[in-house]
């Protein structure tokens, strides 16, 4: 089959087999950021935002997403300019590994979307989805309060 | 207070933007030419002989190339145990066996145009079993009619005692003072046996390798592993195949805990890539992590301790058996550590006895684990330093206070029993678990809680303590290097062996070298774990990075620092020692004249009796600094129900100088969190024939942001001589308190002792109803 998508802004042509799952598309298409940690949309490492809403890229199949917009950790920010999001995860040292990382930083792009100052509570349900084996999720937690916060400061905007 | 300009200091950690913004690479994101995929047929029986394997039928599919099993790939034994040489494992295992020790034993390999058609073609794989009795229970390992696993072909390459034919894959037995003395002393004794069980690393990456040739047709290897030099020895091993035409390439990890110290799949795709000369890779899936990988080791601690009325412990006994599983990786280590990391705590006890067996059974292969035995060996020694201090109503935080091991001691332990072999005699030149002790208590508020069974409906709550050590690498076995070199700006280029797999190393051990430096981290420019361009470490393993392989950058750091002066000197017509290296300056004290770093770069390179600036180090260390750590749980507990939550769990830690506090406080969290899963909600099930039930994370359960309770890590203010810039190690340690101290802390509240983790609901709950507490 062949689709049509738009990957991080930008038009893509992909073909792929009807049962092929979108994690795999993308990794096929060198989009590797999303990781493949579970297969069985346990981990949340494969999590991409479908359409603004977060899934697990693995639990989708391809061919049902034809048409619409993907966000992959590299569609938010990059090395020479990266996202709020992604500097406070590094600022508070909530990269350890950073296998999960693209996933949790997604699922909190997703939250701070929807609510600039969320409780600590609201975090943590917004994050259930994700799997992390080194951090103890505190200084996760941590980096989400601190880039609501620097949100807020910058008048609402991601940027 | 910090006397570093650059260590001490939360240094971000310098692939964390990389590794956020998805742009670092993970094994299974390199781009293979071709590549060969790899599929694994497991053994669905427990024990069982194979009689005949018939491939045809797989042939035949189109896109198979090749089918590898017992009939076709010769039988080196050797150990998957990423360990140093001689590696203190039993050569046990062969690429392909004819006998099948565990439901997920390898049978075939598959290698084929696509993943989809290697998976396809293991099922048109016939095999012939003739089914054997299966060994299920460690406790009949040893008997006379147990079945046995092993053949007396198998051995252990550095001598140690192992009995295949009595299922036993090590044995280790230490003891001094007169235990019957030590009876007849005590007052009372207490007698209890525990069980730590079966838990899986799950580090969130999966173990992933690829293997190709590169222009020059030497063999690269692209792996998930903490141990690239022992990679690179064991393939070159298994395989055949000249050491000097491998190199292993270690990329970002995404974790490890010490699944990633076994070199298991490495050998498949160098073999495959060797035969068909193309490239191979392998990614394993998770339910492959959880059966066929490796795990934490189940131990049951048989323990003995007898003691006064005053408090004095009179003698105490301990007697482990791990169950190895199928395979006898780091069966020997992990036992020695039951006794070698915990009993030196506890100095004052003058007559002692440790025995630990490990057995082979027809179940999942246990392998290195974060913690290594002393996670299992602190869950039986502080519950029962919690019954001593109930049963004579005294203070428990004065009594462990009273008897743990003090600056200036030592521990006939510490000489007696090593990681395998014997020890190396140290004293402890560093410890701050007093303060740990009482500073953890605060935060918990131990003493307006502990026993004080506070209610809320059906709940209670209760506080448990854990207090423990671990070590900083192997004395006299653990090596690494470093080497140096000097750029025209003044920047450094700095190559490590030491493998970091997400705990920050790169960056700790680039601090080290800038502090030595005088310069900023951006001055340094990083490359590990690569065995053509690196130097030799034994690798991520042990806690050794910081101390040992931070020894070793600090060392070469001080050679090129020596080396600057000299040229400094020189050019500025001054004397050496009254030169400084700061903010990348070399300054004259004295003539209060300054030049850059890159000045003397320049200088060496281009001007005049011109050379490179660059030193290579290697550190091998006599002593092993413990870390100290005491931890301290609240719980409630529901009483209609049996579960637990844990509230708030806090950390004191004595890791000697934090290089990196945040990086350090990480370590810590992190270890606490996959604590208080493995006590509470990780469990290994077993089919009655052996088969992994828990092998999804919607089985085995670890947590998420959305379960977790306060977490509060304290690291303590210390100083270890022996260590760079006053470091011990930290990686460790911080996982061998939660199964205990939440243990105590359900007593705490509601009086049942809990001897076997997970502390499910059912479990806690039929406790209770044993104990008639409710």
């Amino acid at each position: 089959m062949d689709g049509v998508f738009t990957v991080n802004g930008k038009k893509c042509e992909f073909a792929f087999k009807t049962d092929e799952r979108l994690l795999f598309t993308l990794r096929n298409h060198g989009f590797t950021e999303v990781k493949n940690g579970c297969l069985e949309g346990e981990c949340g490492a494969c999590l991409v935002l479908l359409d603004d809403k977060p899934v697990n890229s693995c639990q989708v199949f391809t061919a049902s997403a034809v048409g619409q917009d993907i966000k992959t950790i590299k569609g938010i920010g990059n090395l020479h300019k990266p996202h709020i999001i992604q500097e406070a995860f590094v600022d508070v040292g909530a990269v350890q590994c950073g296998f999960c990382t693209p996933g949790m930083v997604l699922a909190s792009y997703a939250l701070l979307q929807e609510n600039s100052n969320p409780s600590k509570a609201e975090i943590k349900s917004a994050l259930d989805g994700n799997l992390c084996r080194c951090t103890g999720y505190v200084k996760i937690i941590e980096a989400v309060q601190l880039a609501a916060k620097r949100i807020r400061e910058n008048g609402g905007h991601h940027e | 207070m910090n006397k570093y300009t650059i260590v001490g200091k939360s240094e971000k950690k310098i692939d964390s933007l990389s590794l956020a913004t998805g742009t670092s690479k993970f094994v299974d994101d390199f781009e293979l030419k071709d590549p060969l995929y790899l599929a694994l047929l497991y053994s669905p029986h427990a024990h069982a002989e194979i009689l005949n394997i018939d491939d045809s039928e797989a042939r035949k599919l189109p896109g198979v190339v090749d089918v590898f099993h017992f009939k076709n790939v010769k039988p080196i034994l050797h150990t998957t145990a990423g360990q140093g040489f001689p590696e203190p494992s039993p050569y046990d295992t062969v690429l392909f066996d004819t006998k099948m020790r565990f439901v997920g034993d390898r049978v075939a390999m598959v290698a084929a145009e696509s993943r989809q058609i290697a998976s396809d073609a293991i099922k048109l794989i016939n095999v012939e079993y003739k089914v054997l009795e299966p060994l299920f229970d460690p406790e009949k390992a040893m008997s006379d009619n147990a079945p046995k696993l092993h053949g007396p072909d198998r051995f252990t390459p550095i001598g140690a005692k192992y009995e295949p034919e009595k299922n036993l894959a090590a044995e280790v037995e230490i003891g001094f003072g007169d235990l019957e003395k030590g009876e007849n002393e005590a007052d009372f004794i207490i007698d209890h046996t525990y069980k730590a069980h079966y838990g899986s690393h799950c580090a969130q990456e999966p173990h992933a390798a690829i293997s190709f040739y590169d222009e020059m047709g030497r063999l690269v290897i692209v792996t998930t592993t903490q141990v690239p030099f022992h990679v690179r020895r064991i393939v070159s091993k298994v395989c055949e195949f000249p050491l000097s035409k491998i190199r292993v390439i270690k990329p970002r990890i995404g974790g490890g805990f010490g699944g990633k110290q076994e070199v298991f799949l490495e050998q498949l795709v160098a073999l495959t890539s060797i035969k068909h000369k193309r490239s191979a890779k392998i990614v394993l899936s998770r339910k492959e992590v959880f059966q066929n990988s490796r795990t934490r080791h189940p131990v049951r601690i048989r323990l003995r301790t007898g003691v006064k009325n005053d408090g004095q412990i009179t003698f105490l006994e301990m007697d482990s058996l791990l169950n190895s599983g199928a395979y006898g990786t780091h069966a020997l280590t992990v036992l020695s550590n039951c006794g070698a990391k915990v009993l030196p705590l506890f100095n004052k006890i003058e007559n002692l006895r440790f025995l630990g067996r490990s057995v082979y059974t027809n179940l999942p292969v246990g392998g290195a684990y974060r913690g290594y035995g002393a996670t299992q060996g602190y869950f039986a020694l502080n519950q029962q330093l919690d019954m001593i201090a109930r049963k004579l109503d005294i203070d428990l935080l004065g009594f462990i206070k009273k008897n743990h091991i003090q600056v200036g001691e030592t521990s006939q332990v510490f000489k007696a029993l090593g990681e395998g072999t014997e020890g190396v005699t140290q004293i402890v030149n560093s410890c701050k678990l007093d303060e740990c002790i009482d500073i953890g208590a605060r935060e918990i508020g131990w003493y307006n809680k502990r026993s004080k069974k506070i209610t809320n409906g059906d709940k209670v709550s209760g506080v448990g303590l854990c207090v423990a050590m671990q070590g900083s690498g192997i004395p006299l076995i653990d090596m690494a290097a470093a080497t140096m070199k000097m750029n025209d700006d003044g920047s450094f280029n700095l190559d490590i062996g030491a493998t970091d797999i997400g705990t920050g190393s790169d960056t700790v051990l680039a601090q080290i070298a800038a502090e030595v430096l005088g310069v900023g981290l951006d001055k340094m420019i990083v490359l590990s774990s690569d065995t053509d361009r690196t130097p030799f470490d034994v690798g991520a393993y042990a806690s050794s990075t910081t101390y040992i392989s931070g020894g070793a950058v600090k060392k070469c750091a001080e050679k090129i620092r020596n080396q600057i002066l000299d040229v400094a000197a020189a050019m500025m017509a001054a004397d050496k020692n009254d030169l400084d290296l700061s903010d990348g300056r070399v300054y004259d004290r004295k003539n209060k004249k300054s030049i850059s770093l890159s000045d003397v770069a320049v200088h060496a390179l281009y001007s005049e009796n011109q050379f490179q600036i660059q030193a290579s180090a290697s550190n091998v260390v006599e002593q092993s600094p413990p870390p100290f750590i005491a931890q301290f749980a609240e719980v409630e507990v529901d009483k209609k129900t049996g579960k637990v939550d844990v509230i708030k769990f806090v950390s004191a830690v004595d890791c000697g100088q934090a290089l990196n506090p945040i990086l350090t406080e990480g370590q810590i969290e992190g270890a606490v969190v996959n604590g208080i899963c493995y006590a509470l909600t990780e469990e290994y099930k077993f089919s009655a024939n052996g088969n992994l039930l828990t092998k999804h994370f919607r089985d085995y359960k670890i947590w998420t942001a959305a379960d977790m309770p306060e977490i509060k890590t304290i690291v303590v203010d210390s100083h270890e001589e022996s260590g760079p810039f006053g470091a011990k190690s930290v990686g460790e340690i911080g996982i061998n308190g939660p199964m205990p101290a939440i243990a105590n802390a359900i007593y705490d509240a509601v009086g049942v002792r809990l001897f076997e983790a997970p502390f499910t609901p059912a479990k806690v709950y039929r406790a209770m109803k044993q104990a008639g507490v409710i």
